[in-house]
């Protein structure tokens, strides 16, 4: 079973064979890679794989560009590791609802 | 009749990673029916207890979110009266006309983007296919019903940023009402703003992002509590990507859960609110009570549903 290692963090757990990365931290009640919509469609999840092979899944382009998925950047939820995988966390749940006025009422 | 102009929520267009996937969570575990494909490949759903040919249509896309949400209108009249309106109000951009047939089934349909960067479109005709029990001496519930089975699609929250300028058309161009509001400090502006073109707490809701054009939530309504955590069941069943719930959200009374499509669009499913009639107050939540207006069983916020969006 492929062991993940989070750089930010210093932790590791396993995935089981054909589990993405988000979901063996998620199953091992793990904390560290932000949780979304576990569907490739919202991008909280995003990791760069530093090293190791994956099979990924598609991914919304609107979370991952091309560029981004040649250079290693990646979403948890969409990668299922065929070793193990180095990787570290680079997406987070950004605040986006905004609770202070609005620029035109200042 | 006292319901004209702007009917209803008509249809939702969504766009999904991998389509057969898709339909199989739009089909199996919500529960609609499927009713027709175009010739783009594009998959036309709809509920058992909806009349119109479909309500739901799933585009296969390299990102996910809405493509665009169309409102049906009384009368092919008040669909040239509203596209004048709309034109005149200054608050729309890329208004078309699309024609009839180039929506599967669907008569001419007027298009055009709000101020908070959403495309939506009004139209008035409709094939129709009839709701699932009849009309004649019908049954309360028909058979072969599977997955969370809701009776419609019943609304959409979405995310952007002048929700000032939205409600401006949707309340003075389009004839929705406000039922509710979230406000922020001393009542200076608005954070979130609950629609109805009907008798419903909401037809359609924004709240405020730094971000345009985003999709919080496509809504399924359900019969009661009890199928609320029917659905619970379900997902967990089924290894559906829970959101969070069963809860009750203190804005709009809904007992409801969250959970996400295989593409990460989030799905609602929920019961109960109240009846709207037009001379009921606003409804008021103020920034200092957001935990109980938004989770009124937990009474404090979910970063994960406030902040993830499609």
């Amino acid at each position: 079973m492929p062991r993940i290692s989070m750089l930010d963090t210093g932790e590791t757990y396993q995935c089981r064979d054909g589990e993405t990365v988000l979901a063996g931290m998620e199953r091992l009640g793990r904390a560290g890679i932000p949780v979304g919509c576990r569907g490739g469609g919202c991008g909280v999840c995003k990791i760069r794989v530093i090293s190791g092979e994956y099979d990924g899944r598609k991914m919304s382009r609107a979370c991952i560009t091309r560029e981004e998925e040649e250079a290693g950047l990646v979403l948890a939820c969409r990668v299922v590791p065929r070793f193990d995988l180095q990787v570290e966390i680079v997406g987070g749940m950004r605040k986006c609802i905004m609770k202070h006025a609005p620029h035109h009422d200042q | 009749m006292a319901l004209t102009g702007v009917l209803r929520p008509g249809h939702i267009v969504l766009r999904v990673l991998d389509l057969d996937e898709a339909v199989r969570h739009y089909t199996q575990v919500i529960g609609l029916f499927e009713t027709g494909r175009d010739d783009e490949g594009r998959v036309f759903l709809k509920a058992w207890d909806e009349n119109d040919h479909h309500s739901v249509v799933l585009r296969e896309a390299e990102q996910a979110g809405m493509d665009y949400f169309g409102w049906k209108v009384d009368s092919e009249q008040t669909l040239d009266d509203l596209a004048v309106k709309l034109e005149a109000s200054g608050l729309v951009s890329d208004t078309r006309w699309a024609p009839e047939g180039e929506q599967l089934l669907t008569g001419r349909r007027f298009q055009f983007t709000i101020p908070t960067g959403h495309r939506m479109e009004i139209y008035a005709t409709k094939k129709t296919l009839g709701c699932m029990t009849g009309y004649d001496n019908p049954d309360p519930w028909p058979d072969g019903l599977r997955g969370m089975a809701p009776s419609r699609f019943d609304h959409a929250l979405l995310y952007g940023r002048d929700i000032d300028a939205n409600l401006t058309l949707f309340r003075d161009v389009l004839g929705f009402n406000l039922t509710e509001q979230v406000v922020g400090p001393d009542r200076k502006f608005l954070i979130g703003v609950f629609l109805t073109c009907s008798n419903k707490a909401h037809d359609i809701a924004f709240i405020r992002s730094d971000e345009d054009n985003r999709l919080h939530h496509a809504s399924f309504i359900l019969g009661g509590w009890h199928e609320v955590l029917h659905a619970a069941d379900i997902i967990s069943k089924r290894d559906v990507s829970l959101d969070i719930g069963p809860t009750r959200h203190g804005i709009t009374r809904g007992e409801t859960i969250y959970f996400f499509d295989p593409s990460g669009n989030r799905n609602e499913v929920f019961s109960g609110g109240y009846i709207w009639y037009p001379d009921r107050p606003v409804i008021t939540w103020h920034d200092t009570e957001i935990g109980r207006a938004i989770f009124y069983h937990d009474r404090k916020l979910n970063e994960a549903f406030l902040n993830v969006t499609t």
